[in-house]
């Protein structure tokens, strides 16, 4: 059950990256460095739906790093192709033209991906799921079943192991969803609105949950929302894009220290700034 | 940190206990009674206004014969009944057991290629809307009188709805359980194995009962006017026709009803609700 190894580059709060304190043997030190430092790396990234004359740009030009074990909000109003780019590093989708780099590129990097809606199969139980993808890497069934039970623990659901999905709420299916991302043991969480359904109190819970599992597991994860309080309550980093095409319209490292409040005072002040900008940017598409 | 995770993990439980939703257990005796009794009333309804046509004499007992009639034949001549009985029992189940093997590959087949889809794809649909018995002159001509003649019919008849089944619950699979199981890494034969087949038997379930009332049909359509030796079902209607024996006609009409009762309620209905109940596709407090 030992995760491949992967650089834990410690990541001060306001993304910067340790020096490149890599070991000096490798002679491209740059190079390595680099590599130890990011886990996703999103070069010059565009993507075009539809043919010439009739084309739609998603994205345009994206160029964005993100470090081993940083916590990446994206933050943008519709059509500004968050989810689009969080298919692309997920493999789901190809980029029209850049390059996208998870881990050092050799596939030893996994990324696993939570969607809006749980996306459990309504087949299985919430231990089922959990196991899926275990069994779709020939774990032996002993095993699988003890990693699954493990999680689902994690997840404060191990009472709720033999339940189907339709028999729980809202809430409960995400963190079964949340289970059996971690279940894949990727080094990098995208998730894509995870919490948009649910209601206030359940994504309060939802939110602590994220940040302890994130903090006690170095995951990496890239968060994808059009709520700015969320963003600024989850990430080390909240990148704003903007729309058709979605284009990074600025970076905010975020140093307001955990545990943070979604109603905190400071939350409210930052969210205030970046809603402001957000809006800027959805008036243009009125003229 | 430790109090807040406390706190988190006891409101997390109190979320959890009210969102759960709380089904009330029936007993099986009490479920089967409520599902049991308005079939009896009908039943009783049924036998009652057939002994009120026999009372007035709409029809000559030569034509209709009175329901104690029916009944006494139906003792008497069982011996030779339940012999056409087992006959075309068997001869069901092995032209349907055909038929399930045609329509799976076809429907399979349609299902993942494009070009067939294109080329057979309606023509399956229209070939469901044709009437089975129409294939009995061809039939005859190309098998004879003999058995193969009706389990020709009987497949033609019944593979349609079944690959129909298959194609549909492949097509109506949700995208996202799709998306979910690729994120999940089910490439190609996991992805049939773990996510389209099982997330496709609802539909296919529904299309087995359709092709089972097709291949029933078509096999008595092929009994009674095939002419083929030994005793059946559908060879006792025609000889008991051609007697004028109505009471004769009537038993062997009340064996096909009682016969496609059971096999609709204990072998599809049962099937059937199992799998709604477990899919989630029914309220399981309603049932």
């Amino acid at each position: 059950m030992t995760r491949p190894s992967r650089g834990t580059a410690l990541i001060g709060v306001d993304g910067t990256a340790p020096g490149a304190s890599a070991p000096g043997a490798v002679p491209a030190s740059t190079d390595y460095a680099a590599r130890l430092m990011s886990t996703v790396r999103i070069d010059n990234v565009s993507k075009v739906y539809g043919v010439a004359g009739a084309s739609t740009h998603a994205l345009d030009d994206i160029t964005l790093e993100v470090a081993s074990g940083e916590f990446v909000c994206l933050l943008g109003a519709s059509g500004c192709g968050k989810s689009t780019l969080l298919n692309l590093v997920a493999g789901l989708d190809r980029a029209s033209a850049g390059t996208i780099t998870v881990g050092d590129g050799a596939g030893e990097t996994r990324t696993s991906l939570m969607f809006q809606e749980s996306a459990l199969f309504p087949w299985l139980t919430a231990r089922g799921n959990v196991e899926l993808p275990l069994k779709i890497r020939k774990f032996p069934k002993a095993q699988r079943r003890a990693k699954a039970m493990e999680l689902l623990e994690l997840v404060n659901l191990g009472g709720f192991a033999d339940k189907l999905p339709h028999e729980l709420s809202g809430g409960m299916r995400q963190r079964v969803a949340l289970a059996r991302a971690l279940a894949q043991e990727a080094d990098v969480l995208l998730m894509d609105e995870p919490f948009g359904a649910l209601d206030a109190m359940t994504r309060d819970v939802l939110h602590e949950e994220l940040e302890r599992l994130w903090t006690e597991s170095h995951l990496t994860v890239i968060f994808v929302t059009h709520n700015v309080r969320e963003a600024i309550r989850l990430g080390d980093r909240v990148v704003l894009l903007t729309s058709r095409p979605g284009r990074i319209a600025e970076e905010y490292p975020i140093s307001i220290p955990r545990p943070r409040r979604l109603d905190s005072p400071e939350v409210a002040e930052l969210a205030a700034g970046i809603t402001d900008r957000l809006k800027d940017e959805v008036r243009r598409h009125g003229r | 940190m430790a109090v807040e995770s406390h706190d988190l993990g006891s409101l997390e439980r109190g979320l959890d206990a009210l969102e759960v939703p709380v089904a009330a257990k029936q007993s099986p005796g009490r479920r089967i009674w409520r599902a049991t009794w308005p079939k009896l009333v009908a039943v009783a309804l049924f036998l009652g206004f057939w002994q009120f046509l026999i009372w007035i004499q709409w029809k000559p007992e030569y034509a209709l014969a009175s329901p104690e009639k029916t009944f006494s034949t139906l003792v008497d001549n069982w011996d030779v009944i339940a012999e056409a009985m087992w006959t075309t029992l068997r001869r069901g189940l092995q032209g349907y057991a055909m038929a399930i093997a045609v329509g799976v590959v076809i429907g399979a087949a349609v299902a993942r290629i494009p070009v067939l889809r294109a080329g057979i794809g309606s023509m399956i649909t229209g070939l469901q809307t044709m009437p089975s018995v129409a294939w009995y002159p061809l039939a005859l001509l190309l098998f004879k009188l003999s058995e193969g003649a009706i389990f020709f019919v009987v497949v033609v008849g019944a593979a349609p709805a079944i690959a129909n089944g298959l194609i549909n619950g492949v097509d109506n699979i949700n995208p996202v359980l799709l998306r979910a199981g690729k994120v999940l890494g089910a490439k190609r034969l996991d992805s049939v194995r773990y996510v389209i087949l099982p997330a496709a038997l609802p539909s296919f379930v529904g299309g087995l009962k359709q092709g089972w009332a097709f291949a029933w049909r078509s096999l008595l359509a092929g009994e009674i006017i095939g002419g083929i030796a030994g005793y059946s079902l559908g060879q006792q209607l025609a000889a008991n026709r051609d007697l004028a024996d109505a009471a004769g006609v009537q038993a062997v009409m009340i064996v096909l009803f009682v016969i496609g009762v059971l096999v609709d309620a204990l072998v599809f209905g049962v099937a059937e609700r199992k799998i709604r109940q477990r899919y989630g596709l029914i309220d399981a407090a309603a049932t």
